[in-house]
């Protein structure tokens, strides 16, 4: 009780400058993700039919489907809370850029209804066509200089992204019913904040092996530990 | 005919009130839909009838309610026109023909029966048709305007420099199914996907073919930018037509000045 009230104190004094808030106490959950057996190989994109994007790339960029870092690390998996509090939908834009002919990020996140901001800052021409199945299908030209789409998605699923006119370009966006969730990095970490006291299930998914799960539970602002290994097969 | 007749009779009797309205005309509907339709786009619309495996380009899944022929935006539904259009025009390079014995209020009704197979068509309504403004005349420089887009939003990149659909990434494509699609080719059709005038194809550019790699390019084509670059399509073509016409004669005088299409073309 005596250190939730010190939360509390704390909690005040840091957001003093702000508006006051309700939810003070929360806690987070963190962990890595790997995965064992073997990991398809990735392979180096040709970028020769495309001068102005090869030449942004010293060495070939490798395709993203399977991002392996050292210590059996997987990066690129998008973790978020299947199940407990959903948290409220965020509102600040999220941003998906055109860049090298290339997808940054390879997968984009956010909640459902959440405003998302497509740019493109190459020299070429894209066309960007994202392959949802329940939410409505549209495909828009994007040449260099054209204005940002901005657009959004009302249905949660994982969304496959595809230029057609390059076509090893290829992304993701993870539409979620959810606000609590993140993407882990090529170290394979990842952590969610702002998780009130509850049990929740999170859901670790990854493009080509699918889905893991874990319960937790938080009780007060401690940061709990979750990690995922997927069993990675060569193909 | 009149067998029909009985049996919609009879599923008129045997529909409760909890059917919604006209149940005998959906009913017969039904029978036109599965005598017709389903053969290749199966009994529930999913695009898997008996016939689908041999067809190529693969017949619509109308659980998706994505529709290559529309005068709406993209990502967004049809109007009833739309599909009534589609089925009475058939899709050029397609197996899907013009339905031109079905009579008017059998293509209205498939339409409306089309529209049962996917919720969208419960929550979300058509689309705005988008504003087609009158058709500028043919020129010299509203042609040299459109061969310029040509090359700027890289059509040649599909559709090959000369329009005859054999472009880098040509070989490449793929629908929304993952089912290899070729790029039109100009120089050998004279009917477009969704119709054979100049606004038909107007309507292409802004609007997309949803569900193939055809994007909308509505966000960046300004003024006449779309109708410049039909009249250009157009002398890509076999037909002897007026653009073509205008196009000849410029090339007589004009011929070596002009820059290839292509990657180190500059359009004009």
């Amino acid at each position: 009780m005596m250190r939730a009230i010190g939360a509390v104190v704390l909690g005040a004094i840091a957001l003093a400058p702000s508006a006051p808030r309700t939810k003070i106490l929360a806690g987070s959950v963190s962990g890595t993700v790997t995965f064992t057996g073997t990991p398809p190989k990735m392979k180096p994109i040709d970028m020769a039919k495309e001068p102005s994007c090869a030449k942004q790339h010293a060495t070939p960029v490798e395709t993203e489907t399977v991002v392996a870092g050292p210590n059996d690390a997987l990066g690129f998996v998008v973790v978020y809370v299947s199940a407990g509090d959903m948290g409220t939908a965020a509102t600040q834009t999220v941003k998906f850029d055109q860049h090298g002919c290339q997808y940054l990020p390879h997968i984009q996140a956010m909640h459902t209804g959440q405003p998302l901001e497509i740019t493109n800052s190459d020299q070429t021409s894209h066309n960007i066509h994202p392959l949802p199945s329940k939410n409505p299908e549209w495909n828009k030209s994007q040449p260099p200089g054209a204005p940002p789409i901005e657009t959004k998605y009302d249905n949660a699923e994982f969304i496959p992204v595809k230029c057609n006119v390059h076509p090893w370009m290829h992304g993701y966006f993870a539409v979620l019913n959810t606000g609590h969730f993140a993407v882990t990095a090529n170290d394979g970490s990842y952590t969610i904040t702002g998780l009130p006291p509850g049990k929740y299930t999170l859901t670790a998914w990854q493009e080509k092996f699918g889905t893991q799960t874990a319960d937790i539970t938080i009780t007060g602002s401690e940061t709990a530990k979750a990690n995922f290994v997927f069993k990675a097969t060569p193909y | 005919m009149r067998l029909v007749y009985i049996g919609l009779l009879v599923s008129a009797v045997a529909a409760s009130s909890t059917t919604q309205a006209q149940p005998s005309i959906l009913g017969g509907t039904r029978e036109d839909f599965r005598r017709y339709c389903a053969g290749c786009h199966g009994n529930a619309g999913d695009g898997q009838g008996e016939n689908a495996d041999y067809i190529d380009p693969k017949p619509r899944d109308f659980t998706l309610a994505t529709f290559k022929c529309r005068s709406t935006p993209s990502g967004s539904l049809p109007t009833d026109d739309d599909l009534y259009n589609t089925v009475r025009r058939g899709l050029v390079n397609s197996n899907m023909p013009a339905w031109r014995p079905l009579a008017d209020v059998q293509v209205h009704q498939l339409v409306e029966y089309i529209k049962t197979f996917s919720p969208r068509w419960k929550t979300e309504k058509p689309g705005t048709p988008i504003s087609i403004p009158p058709e500028p005349a043919v020129t010299t420089d509203d042609i040299l305007a459109g061969r310029a887009l040509f090359q700027k939003m890289e059509c040649w990149k599909c559709h090959g420099p000369e329009g005859r659909g054999n472009g880098p990434s040509a070989s490449t494509l793929t629908d929304s199914k993952d089912q290899p699609i070729k790029p039109f080719n100009f120089a050998a059709s004279s009917r477009f996907k969704c119709g054979s005038t100049n606004e038909d194809l107007y309507k292409i550019f802004m609007t997309g073919l949803d569900g193939t790699p055809m994007p909308s390019f509505a966000d960046n084509f300004k003024g006449d930018d779309a109708w410049h670059l039909v009249h250009f399509l157009r002398t890509l073509q076999q037909e002897e037509r007026p653009e073509k016409v205008v196009w000849q004669q410029y090339l007589s005088t004009h011929q070596g000045q002009l820059k290839p299409i292509g990657p180190d073309g500059g359009g004009q």
